[in-house]
């Protein structure tokens, strides 16, 4: 029954779902078991750049789940994203030990250099993997909580509420980017040694990391399904498409969107603190206003209100960053920004929407019933902006 | 520091204000089921009611006309929390003050509101709306951990057939006609169960069959639910108000049946003569 409804209804996303365990199970093997010189080995690179794309994805549902259902443009995501990295990046450090430069037991090499003479007390604790797990979801969390209280609760809906969210996370990355706050300014977190004993560069650990991602996305995709095709998913719909109505009907708007902004970046703060141990550092420029809008387009491109159109728009978004930057760095700004106007002008349900017509053109004569079911789901995934 | 008042004003009778179907056990002993006394709402210095008196017996069906601008709008903003006024008392029941509660209070309480422009859940079908729109516990929590009881989808089944779209259960609201739309929004009130419908225009844009159909509706909810409906249409009017009042700039210009509304002379000069 529940299986029913959380996936057997959702065609394009058990295919998404299918080919992520696929590959979760395949790239381990064809990575640790298949000798460097056979066709099918996949490398080193490969599987740390596509774990860094299912965070990403991750990322990307997050922002769906706020932005295609709600209709709440988030700007910011990016800063739940980076606080989640910083509370994995903070126990990772204290997991140095006195293996640092300057070999003290206990301070950060940056705070050696600082002359600080104890830890400040925001690092307590974070040297207890399950204290850094809980702050990773409490810390974002609550920045959620109390900011969308406030702009819940004064109604800023809209490009408002997109501007403030923009103006939240570039006042994080300058904080973060002082020495004095003391979480390594600049130069940000790094020089990882290991993660719950293991070596941090070792190839176990990189595929450990890998597979960890994709359970995460998968398990993070059945509650955004779950929560979807719930009662409150469509009282969630019915926000985004007359809010005043629902109101009416007897909704605190407010509460549904608060709940959902906090759950939202809860899992961009688990995606943050996945990214952080396979990239190996984090520092303040992941707040930067651009990446949250980068995200937006991974969304837009993918196809917004389906969610696993967000998991297709960061893969292949990624993907083609990936490809352009190693081609010209200079040009992806450019590219990505002419994606942008492209998607909005031609594909206003991204990729998803885009195979959806391709597939009703190929069969033209499809069954009755099923022709309204495939409107049904492009007109709930549309609504307005 | 309201609620204080309150119990000074009615001698401790207050009932918790916290139960949110305040609607359900109502003293409506006096007979009406809504004051709104001395109502003044300004706009920039334009006074869109102005001093505005308005009773509501329980079972009532009330019909509200004026010309534009006459406040119509803007009294049922007031009424259900939208826009808090310069001045004046609204009270549901004897007990309730309204205007101390917030929208999906007063929602949740029993006075529901149509809008003027059809306003249904278009992705979502015309059960779903009706589930949104149902009475019951409300709250984040619940609406995404519990599924509808079997009393409650009696209930969206019953309202169904009231409104006639038994039909159309599984089509989108969005694909449905104007005149179904409004009958839709008006079964998602009916699913709130409330003391008192505010139903604005209902039959702008219908056919003449749809305004039958509409009357036949509106007329079926007397004695059940007080309803209060502005319209133009006179016609329309004509052939379901037991009592009308007429709203001009602002306050209440003549009450009574529509013949002795449209004889009143200060009537027909600022609405019905022309």
């Amino acid at each position: 029954m529940l299986m029913q409804r959380l996936l057997l209804s959702d065609r394009g996303g058990m295919v998404v779902l299918g080919i992520i365990a696929v590959a979760t199970l395949l790239i381990p093997i064809l990575n640790l078991a298949v000798p460097p010189d056979s066709p099918f080995y996949v490398s080193n690179y490969m599987v740390a750049l596509l774990g860094k794309f299912l965070c990403f994805a991750l990322l990307a549902l997050s922002v769906d789940l706020i932005w295609g259902y709600a209709g709440i443009l988030s700007l910011g995501h990016g800063a739940f994203f980076a606080l989640g990295g910083y509370a994995m990046g903070m126990h990772l450090m204290r997991q140095i030990g006195d293996r640092g430069v300057y070999g003290h037991p206990e301070l950060m090499d940056f705070m050696v250099v600082m002359n600080w003479e104890s830890l400040p007390w925001y690092w307590q604790g974070f040297d207890m993997f399950w204290f850094a797990m809980l702050m990773v979801l409490l810390v974002p969390g609550l920045l959620a909580l109390v900011f969308g209280f406030l702009a819940f609760r004064s109604r800023v809906t809209g490009v408002y509420f997109a501007i403030i969210t923009q103006a939240l996370t570039y006042a994080l990355m300058l904080a973060f980017f002082r020495n004095e706050m003391g979480f390594g300014g600049n130069n940000g977190l790094n020089d990882f040694k290991e993660i719950l004993g293991f070596s941090i560069s070792a190839k176990g650990t990189r595929v450990g990391l890998f597979v960890t991602s994709a359970v995460m996305l998968i398990l993070a995709y059945m509650a955004c399904r779950y929560i979807v095709t719930s009662r409150m998913g469509r009282v969630i719909l019915s926000i985004r498409d007359a809010e005043s109505r629902t109101r009416f009907s007897g909704y605190k708007v407010e509460s549904y969107k608060l709940w959902l902004f906090v759950f939202s970046s809860m899992l961009a703060a688990i995606a943050g603190a996945l990214y952080v141990p396979q990239v190996g550092i984090i520092n303040p420029g992941e707040f930067s206003p651009l990446n949250s809008i980068e995200m937006v387009i991974w969304v837009a491109a993918g196809g917004r209100g389906t969610l696993f159109g967000a998991i297709v728009g960061a893969f292949s978004v990624n993907y083609a960053k990936t490809f352009f930057t190693s081609w010209s760095p200079e040009a992806w700004l450019f590219i990505l920004g002419g994606l942008f106007v492209l998607v909005t002008l031609l594909l206003p349900n991204g990729l998803v929407g885009l195979f959806n017509r391709f597939r009703r053109k190929l069969k033209h004569e499809l069954p009755e019933e099923e022709e309204k079911a495939d409107d049904e789901s492009e007109l709930k995934s549309g609504g307005n902006q | 520091m309201s609620f204080i008042r309150q119990a000074r004003e009615f001698g401790y009778r207050a009932i918790p204000k916290r139960d949110p179907n305040f609607g359900a056990n109502l003293d409506t002993s006096h007979g009406p089921v809504l004051y709104v006394e001395g109502i003044t709402v300004s706009f920039d210095g334009f006074k869109a009611l102005n001093d505005l008196n308005l009773y509501v017996d329980d079972g009532e069906l009330r019909c509200i006309i004026g010309p534009n601008g006459a406040g119509k709008t803007t009294m049922m903003d007031v009424i259900t929390g939208k826009t808090k006024p310069d001045a004046g008392t609204v009270y549901f029941g004897q007990q309730i003050d309204l205007l101390s509660l917030s929208e999906h209070q007063i929602a949740r309480g029993g006075i529901g509101r149509k809008f003027q422009k059809p306003t249904v859940f278009e992705p979502l079908s015309v059960y779903e709306n009706l589930e949104l729109a149902i009475a019951g516990d409300k709250r984040v929590w619940s609406t995404l951990l519990k599924d509808l009881t079997g009393e409650q989808r009696d209930r969206i089944d019953e309202v169904l057939h009231q409104i006639g779209l038994p039909k159309h259960r599984h089509q989108l609201a969005g694909a449905l006609s104007h005149g179904q739309k409004q009958w839709l929004e008006i079964g998602m009130l009916l699913m709130q169960s409330p003391r008192v419908l505010l139903v604005d225009e209902p039959v702008a844009g219908m056919t003449g069959e749809e305004v039958e159909h509409t009357a036949q509706l509106l007329t079926s909810l007397e004695g059940k639910h007080s309803v209060i409906v502005v319209e133009h249409d006179m016609a329309f009017v004509r052939s379901i108000a037991r009592k009308v009042t007429v709203l001009h700039q602002g306050s209440v210009l003549a009450e009574g049946t529509m013949d002795q509304v449209q004889n009143n002379p200060k009537v027909v000069e600022v609405y019905l003569g022309e």
